[in-house]
């Protein structure tokens, strides 16, 4: 009897294995969450891309939802996501720019090529802020809410699917 | 013996350019302990662009400024689980090769020594069972049937 069930249990486990890895064959590998989520957004000290005599820090990202979007000139997938921040921004929605590792005359020409959503750029030629944030790449967005707390996260180009199925909606829950 | 030359040349070659691809910076240390230590912390940290990658073999720019991270930390004399922790404040778990043993993790740390030891449940049952079914003693009519069995063997 003891035999029978032993013999029952290994078809089992082997379909109880097999299920478990099946369901991670389908995940997207490059997934995953920000390590910052829920938590606060990392103090800094940094001027603006548009005026280096301007200081900003972290108080920048409180009062207000606030969507913060990491870029670079060198950035092809920020050109492309361009359009759909300016509709963000067109919907009152607070915008502000992280220009990641790149130069303020770089930055300036995007700006004035594809558009300036933002209210405020933060300049971060070194990347250091972004290195704070746990930024690999740009474009990278991070949604923040009123009380300066990171509470959504969105990794690489922002497709005008991506803002309605899941950006407005982030933006809706945390107002 | 030219074909070998040739073969030699372009493994040659593949080394140079793969140890030329790795970002490698030329680093001053205090004392050949940090350096191990700079060693040891980058070949354990993984890329977080490029998925299966060490931060000491990979040249995209996030490894870079992890390295140069490490280097900052150690000069300022930060221990080994302190720098860990910095790292994965900002880049989650996932840049640890070595997953640490949490609530998350059991089932990771924890499966292969749960299946050593269902192995160890099964070889030990199997071994009784065979040890019972050699043990078990031969009926009366058995011994009688083997006897006779080998008898004939023995008279043919």
């Amino acid at each position: 009897m003891t035999r029978r069930l032993l013999l029952l249990l290994l078809p089992i486990g082997f379909l109880g294995v097999a299920l478990f890895l099946y369901q991670g064959l389908g995940r997207d590998p490059s997934h995953r969450d920000s390590a910052l989520m829920a938590r606060q957004f990392p103090a800094f000290e940094a001027t603006t891309l548009r005026d280096e005599n301007r200081q900003v820090d972290q108080t920048l990202l409180t009062g207000d939802v606030t969507l913060v979007n990491v870029w670079g000139e060198w950035c092809p997938a920020c050109k492309q996501e361009m359009p759909q921040l300016l509709e963000l921004a067109d919907q009152g929605i607070r915008m502000v720019g992280i220009n990641y590792r790149d130069t303020r005359e770089k930055g300036l020409e995007f700006l004035s090529e594809f558009g300036d959503p933002f209210d405020v750029n933060v300049f971060d030629p070194e990347g250091s802020l972004g290195f704070d944030l746990g930024v690999y790449g740009a474009p990278e967005t991070f949604l923040v809410d009123a009380n300066g707390v990171i509470r959504y996260h969105h990794k690489g180009y922002v497709s005008p699917e991506d803002v309605r199925e899941r950006i407005l909606p982030e933006v809706e829950k945390w107002r | 013996m030219a074909l070998i030359r040739l073969m030699l040349t372009i493994a040659l070659l593949a080394l140079a350019s793969s140890v030329m691809a790795a970002g490698i910076e030329i680093r001053e240390f205090d004392d050949p302990v940090t350096e191990q230590r700079y060693r040891d912390l980058t070949a354990s940290m993984r890329c977080p662009l490029c998925e299966n990658q060490a931060i000491d073999d990979s040249d995209a720019p996030i490894s870079g400024d992890m390295r140069e991270r490490v280097y900052q930390l150690l000069q300022d004399g930060q221990s080994d689980i302190e720098i860990v922790n910095h790292m994965v404040q900002r880049f989650g778990e996932y840049i640890l090769y070595n997953p640490r043993l949490e609530n998350r993790t059991y089932l990771l740390w924890g499966l292969p020594i749960a299946l050593v030891l269902l192995g160890v449940v099964v070889v030990v049952m199997m071994v009784r069972a065979r040890r019972n079914a050699s043990a078990k003693a031969l009926s009366a009519e058995e011994r009688a049937r083997l006897d006779a069995l080998i008898n004939r063997e023995r008279s043919s």
